[in-house]
C-alpha cells in the first residue's frame, strides 16, 4: 500500500490513473482491425509482390468510400510503377465487381490477380463468377492483411479525445488558477456562450457575415474574448474590493452571461460565417493534429511556464496559500485576483470560440454545465479547493481521465446516462483522494 | 466506585507536553464545593493549557483528574460536561443565529421523537435566567444581545447542564464596570449554592474581591498558593514573575542615535488610543503589556497592515502614506508577525518561496523570475542565519518555530528593512534558537536599524531593551529607560494598571 501512498501523494500523481484508465479501455477493446485507405494499399503491395516474383495482370477492387477510394488509387500507383498491368479499378459493390470482373476477362485476357478490400473477398458475385466461368477463374483474390490492436488506441480516436476535450482543458487552466486563489469560477460555461454568440454576431453584422474576411473573424474573436475577459474582471473586483464570495459572485456573472446571450442572439442560431471559419476548430495543419490541440498544448506550457518562473505565478500560489501572509509580504493580492479572474474569463472566451467554429455557429445553448466539467477536470487534476496547492500539467491530466473515460465508455457501448454516473463518481473519489493527502492518510483530522 | 471526596475537582500531577514546549509540569489542582479560585499567572504560565485540560479540550499526558471523589478519563470534550464541568471561555461558543433560549438547550433540546417542547423549553430558560438574575429575552437571537448577555447565557448554559463546577476564563475582560459588580454577585450566590469556581483573570483587584484562594502559576508548574488573608497585590506579582534572571540574553551596549521613526497621536478604534513614541537609530524598544492591550494593533498601523484612524508617521523626518503593507515595506519597515503560521509564512509552499516572496522585484526582470539568483541569496541566508532546512523545496509548515523565525527574519533582511518590527519574536521557539534572534536583534540595531520588540516576557524585555513602552487596553501606561531601577515588578503593575510614575 506504500507505494500507492508514494504515487497518489505526487504532484502528478493521477498520471498513474490515466496511463491505467488507457490501458483498461485499450484491453477491452481489443479486436480485429482491418487496414484502410493508403496503409492497406501499402500492406497489399508487399504482400503481392512477395507472392509473384514477375509482374502480372491485376483488377484492383475498393469501395466507393473515401477511404476506398484512397486504397484504390494509391495500390494502382503502386503496382502500376511495379510494373503490374491494371486490368481495371473497380469502385463499388458487387454489381460494379462483377462488372469489372467481365471486363477484365474480355479478349480472353488472362488475370493473375484480383486486388481487393477485405470485405470483397466473401461476396457472392465473386464464388458465382469462379463457379460459372471455370475456364478463367484460376486468378487470386488477395486482400490486406487484417491485425488486432484496440480500437481505443487508433490514432483517429486519441486525436478524438484530445479534439472533444480541448475546449474544457483550455478552460481548465483559468479555473486552475482561480482554485488555487482558493476561488471558484462557475460563470466559464456562460461565457461560452457569450463569447461564441458575440463573435458570429460582430462577424455577421459588422463584417458581412460569409463573406467576412480573415481579418474580420479575427476581429469578431477578439473581440468577444475581451468582452469575455472584462466580464471575469468585473467578478474578480466584487471578488477583491467587496469581498463577495466567488461563488456567489461568479453565479451571479453565470446568469447574466447567460441572459446576455440569450437577448443578443435573440434565441437563435447564429450561421451566417464563412466557409473557412472552422479552420480553428475542425483544421488540423500541423501532421494531422486538430488546431484546437495544438492551441490547447501551447496554452499549457504558456500556463505552466507562468506559474512556474514568473512572479505572477508565484503570488497566485502566495494568495491562496495564505493571503493575509501574502499581503503582510507586499504581494499585491487584490491585483493578482483580478488578474486571475480576468485571465479565466479570457480563456472562456477562446473556448466559446473554439466551440462557434467546431459547429460553425454561435447558439446561447453552448456551454451548457460547462462549469461542473471543468471544475471536474480540476479537482480530478490534484488541485486543492482549499487553495494555494495544484498544478496546471495536473489538470491537463485531470481532463484527460474525463475524456479517457468518456470515450471509453462511448466505445463500449456504455448509456450516456450510466457515463454521468461514473463521471460524478470520479469526481467524489478525487475529492476524497485530497483529503486523505491533506490529512496524511488518516480518516479524521 | 465513590469515596467521600472534600474536593469536587482535584488535579493530582498534571502534566503536558506540545511539539517543543513543557506546557505543564505536574501541576496539582483542588477545588471544593462553594469556593471560588482565582488561577493566576502571567501570560505563557500555562493557565489556558490547565483549563482547557479541566474541560477535556486536551488531554493530559500524565497525571489524575478527579471529580467528587471520581477518576475521570475524558476522550472529548463533552466527556468533561457530562461530569458536571462546564468552561467559559472568553470567546464565547455559541451560535450567533439562534435565540438565547435554542443556545441554551443545544444538544440537549427536550424533545418528543425529533420534535422540540418549545413550551418546555422557553419555561426551563426563564427559569435559569430568573436564577442568574439575566433579564434577556429568550426569544432574542444571539447575535443581538451585549457581551455581558451573552456571557449570561454561557453561564445558563452550563447551569441546565447541571455543572457544579464552573470555570471563568477572564470573565471580566470584556465586561463594563458595572457588569462585573453583577457578576461578582452572580459569583457569590453560584457559590451559596454549592457550585465550585475556578476564576481566571489577570486583574489583581477583582481576585482580591472574589476569590477564596488564589494558585499561581508560573512556566508551567504551579509556584505557590494564597489564602483570602494573604491575598496582597505585591506578594501575587512577586510569585507571579518571580523567576531569576539568568544569562539568557547577549550583552551588549549600545549607544542610540538620531530618531528615525516617529509615530505621534496614532489611533484606531478602542485597541489604540493615542500612542506616540519613536524609534532611535541603534535602538531596541521594547513594547509590552498584557495579551490585548493594544500592542500588535499599534505596531500593524505602523506596516500598513491596519488603517489607522488618525495619526502620523514619519520614518526620518519623511511623513508615510501607509495604505497597504508594501508601502512600509519600500520604506523599510518590516512586521515579522507574532502568528508565524496564519500571518507570517505561506505554511504550505516552499521556505525559498516564502523567503522570495517580498523580494521577487530583485529576483526578477520583466516579470522572469531569475532562479538561480535566488537561490543564490536564500543559500547564503541560509549559512548567515543557520537555517536548518532539508533543502530549498521543504515547505515551511515542516520547520520548527526558530528555524521558521529564521526564515521571516531571511526574507526581511533581503529586503534591507531599516525598521523592524519583531512582534514576540521568540514565542514558541526553543532555547537555543532564541539565544541566536536575540543576537540578531542586536546586530541590526549594531548596524544602526530601528528595532521594535513586542513581548509579553518580561525578562526578555528588560534584558534585550533600551527603552520600554508599556500598554494597557489601547492606552500607553509608561515609558520606562531600561535600567537596574527597572524590574519586573515595575512593568507588570503597569501593565495591570497601576499608576505609579517611575521617573526614568
Amino acid at each position: 500500500m506504500k507505494w500507492v501512498k508514494t504515487i497518489f501523494s505526487s504532484d502528478y500523481g493521477m498520471l498513474g490513473v490515466l496511463v491505467l484508465l488507457c490501458a483498461f479501455f485499450s484491453w477491452i477493446t481489443f479486436e480485429e482491425q482491418q487496414p484502410e485507405g493508403k496503409d492497406a494499399a501499402d500492406s497489399l503491395n508487399q504482400s503481392i509482390r512477395q507472392d509473384f516474383n514477375e509482374p502480372g495482370r491485376v483488377l484492383i477492387a475498393g469501395r466507393k468510400t473515401d477511404s476506398g477510394q484512397a486504397f484504390t488509387a494509391h495500390l494502382r500507383e503502386l503496382l502500376s510503377a511495379a510494373g503490374w498491368e491494371i486490368a481495371g479499378v473497380v469502385e463499388g459493390g458487387p454489381p460494379e465487381l462483377g462488372q469489372g470482373l467481365r471486363l477484365a476477362f474480355d479478349h480472353n485476357q488472362r488475370l493473375d490477380v484480383l486486388a481487393c478490400e477485405q470485405s470483397f473477398v466473401n461476396l457472392a458475385v465473386l464464388q458465382n463468377f469462379r463457379n460459372s466461368e471455370l475456364k478463367k477463374s484460376d486468378f487470386a483474390v488477395m486482400s490486406p492483411d487484417s491485425s488486432s490492436w484496440p480500437n481505443f488506441l487508433k490514432s483517429s480516436n486519441l486525436l478524438n479525445v484530445a479534439n472533444q476535450i480541448a475546449v474544457i482543458a483550455i478552460l481548465a487552466i483559468g479555473m486552475t488558477l482561480v482554485i488555487i486563489t482558493a476561488g471558484i469560477d462557475l460563470s466559464v460555461g456562460s461565457l461560452i456562450a457569450v463569447s461564441a454568440v458575440l463573435a458570429t454576431w460582430v462577424i455577421r453584422e459588422w463584417f458581412g457575415g460569409d463573406e467576412a474576411t480573415v481579418g474580420g473573424m479575427i476581429a469578431g474573436c477578439g473581440l468577444a474574448i475581451l468582452a469575455c475577459s472584462v466580464l471575469g474582471l468585473f467578478s474578480g473586483s466584487m471578488i477583491a474590493f467587496f469581498g463577495v464570495p466567488p461563488f456567489v459572485a461568479t453565479l451571479g456573472m453565470m446568469m447574466v452571461g447567460s441572459g446576455l446571450a440569450y437577448m443578443l442572439s435573440g434565441g437563435l442560431s447564429i450561421y451566417q460565417l464563412p466557409q473557412s471559419f472552422d479552420w480553428l476548430g475542425r483544421g488540423d495543419d500541423i501532421v494531422g493534429i486538430p488546431n484546437a490541440v495544438v492551441l490547447m498544448v501551447v496554452l499549457y506550457l504558456l500556463a505552466h511556464t507562468i506559474m512556474s518562473r514568473t512572479t505572477v505565478g508565484r503570488y497566485i500560489y502566495a494568495v491562496g496559500g495564505n493571503p493575509e501572509a501574502a499581503r503582510l509580504s507586499g504581494v499585491p493580492v487584490k491585483k493578482i485576483l483580478l488578474w486571475v479572474y480576468a485571465s479565466c474569463g479570457a480563456l472562456a472566451g477562446l473556448g466559446g470560440v473554439i466551440m462557434a467554429s467546431q459547429f460553425k455557429s454561435g447558439d446561447p445553448k453552448y456551454g451548457l454545465m460547462y462549469e461542473l466539467y471543468v471544475i471536474a477536470a480540476v479537482v480530478v487534476g490534484g488541485t486543492s479547493l482549499s487553495g494555494g496547492r495544484g498544478k496546471v500539467f495536473g489538470t491537463l491530466i485531470g481532463a484527460f481521465i474525463i475524456a479517457v473515460i468518456q470515450n471509453g465508455m462511448n466505445l463500449t457501448g456504455v448509456q450516456s446516462y450510466t457515463q454521468k454516473v461514473v463521471l460524478g463518481i470520479v469526481l467524489l473519489l478525487a475529492v476524497l483522494l485530497d483529503m486523505f493527502k491533506k490529512r496524511g492518510w488518516r480518516m479524521t483530522s | 466506585m465513590t469515596i467521600e471526596s472534600k474536593y469536587l475537582l482535584k488535579l493530582r500531577g498534571i502534566d503536558k507536553r506540545f511539539p517543543g514546549v513543557h506546557a505543564l509540569k505536574s501541576v496539582d489542582f483542588e477545588l471544593s464545593g462553594g469556593e471560588c479560585v482565582a488561577l493566576l499567572g502571567e501570560n505563557g504560565a500555562g493557565k489556558s493549557t490547565l483549563i482547557k485540560i479541566i474541560g477535556g479540550a486536551h488531554q493530559t499526558d500524565s497525571g489524575s483528574i478527579t471529580v467528587k471523589g471520581v477518576v475521570q478519563r475524558w476522550i472529548k470534550p463533552t466527556d468533561s460536561l457530562d461530569a458536571g464541568v462546564a468552561i467559559i471561555y472568553q470567546e464565547f461558543n455559541l451560535v450567533p443565529g439562534l435565540s438565547a433560549a435554542e443556545n441554551v438547550f443545544l444538544g440537549i433540546e427536550p424533545e418528543n421523537y425529533g420534535w422540540v417542547r418549545r413550551g418546555e423549553e422557553n419555561a426551563k430558560v426563564q427559569e435559569v435566567f430568573k436564577r442568574i438574575g439575566a433579564d434577556i429575552n429568550p426569544d432574542a437571537l444571539c447575535d443581538s444581545l451585549t457581551v455581558a448577555e451573552k456571557q449570561l447565557v454561557e453561564i445558563a448554559k452550563a447551569l441546565v447542564r447541571d455543572a457544579r463546577i464552573l470555570v471563568m476564563d477572564e470573565p471580566s475582560a470584556v465586561l463594563t464596570k458595572k457588569e462585573v459588580e453583577q457578576l461578582y454577585l452572580l459569583i457569590d450566590d453560584l457559590k451559596q449554592k454549592g457550585i465550585g469556581i475556578v476564576y481566571v483573570s489577570h486583574r489583581l483587584e477583582e481576585v482580591e474581591r472574589v476569590a477564596d484562594r488564589a494558585i499561581v502559576m508560573r512556566d508551567g508548574a504551579r509556584v505557590g498558593e494564597l489564602s483570602k488573608e494573604d491575598l496582597d497585590r505585591a506578594k501575587i506579582i512577586e510569585m507571579m514573575v518571580g523567576r531569576k534572571l539568568e544569562n539568557e540574553f547577549p550583552q551588549e551596549t549600545r549607544s542610540p542615535g538620531r530618531v528615525r521613526l516617529r509615530a505621534t497621536k496614532l489611533n484606531r478604534g478602542q485597541k489604540v488610543k493615542n500612542i506616540s513614541f519613536d524609534v532611535r537609530m541603534g535602538e531596541i524598544l521594547a513594547l509590552t503589556g498584557l495579551v490585548g492591550a493594544g500592542r500588535t494593533e499599534t505596531v500593524r498601523l505602523l506596516f500598513g497592515a491596519d488603517q489607522k484612524d488618525s495619526g502620523v508617521v514619519e520614518l526620518d523626518g519623511q511623513v508615510l502614506e501607509l495604505g497597504k503593507p508594501s508601502d512600509a515595506i519600500e520604506v523599510g519597515i518590516c512586521l515579522l508577525t507574532e502568528d508565524r503560521k496564519d500571518q507570517g509564512l505561506v505554511l504550505g509552499q516552499s521556505v525559498r518561496d516564502n523567503f522570495g516572496l517580498p523580494n521577487l522585484k530583485k529576483f526578477s526582470n520583466k516579470g522572469w523570475i531569475d532562479a538561480s539568483s535566488e537561490a543564490h541569496s536564500f543559500n547564503s541566508y541560509i549559512k548567515k542565519l543557520q537555517i536548518k532546512v532539508s533543502g530549498h523545496e521543504q515547505l515551511a509548515s515542516q520547520l520548527s518555530g526558530g528555524n521558521q523565525q529564521k526564515v521571516v527574519l531571511a526574507k526581511w533582511l533581503e529586503r534591507n528593512a531599516e525598521i523592524l518590527i519583531f512582534d514576540e519574536p521568540t514565542r514558541g521557539i526553543d532555547v537555543g534558537a532564541k539565544f541566536e534572534i536575540y543576537q540578531w536583534m542586536n546586530q541590526l540595531a549594531k548596524a544602526g536599524k530601528g528595532i521594535i520588540m513586542i513581548s509579553s516576557e518580561l525578562p526578555e524585555i528588560l534584558g534585550m531593551s533600551d527603552r520600554i513602552l508599556v500598554m494597557k487596553e489601547g492606552e500607553l501606561m509608561g515609558e520606562l529607560t531600561n535600567g537596574p531601577n527597572v524590574t519586573q515588578e515595575t512593568l507588570m503593575s503597569l501593565a495591570i494598571g497601576e499608576k505609579i510614575e517611575h521617573a526614568a
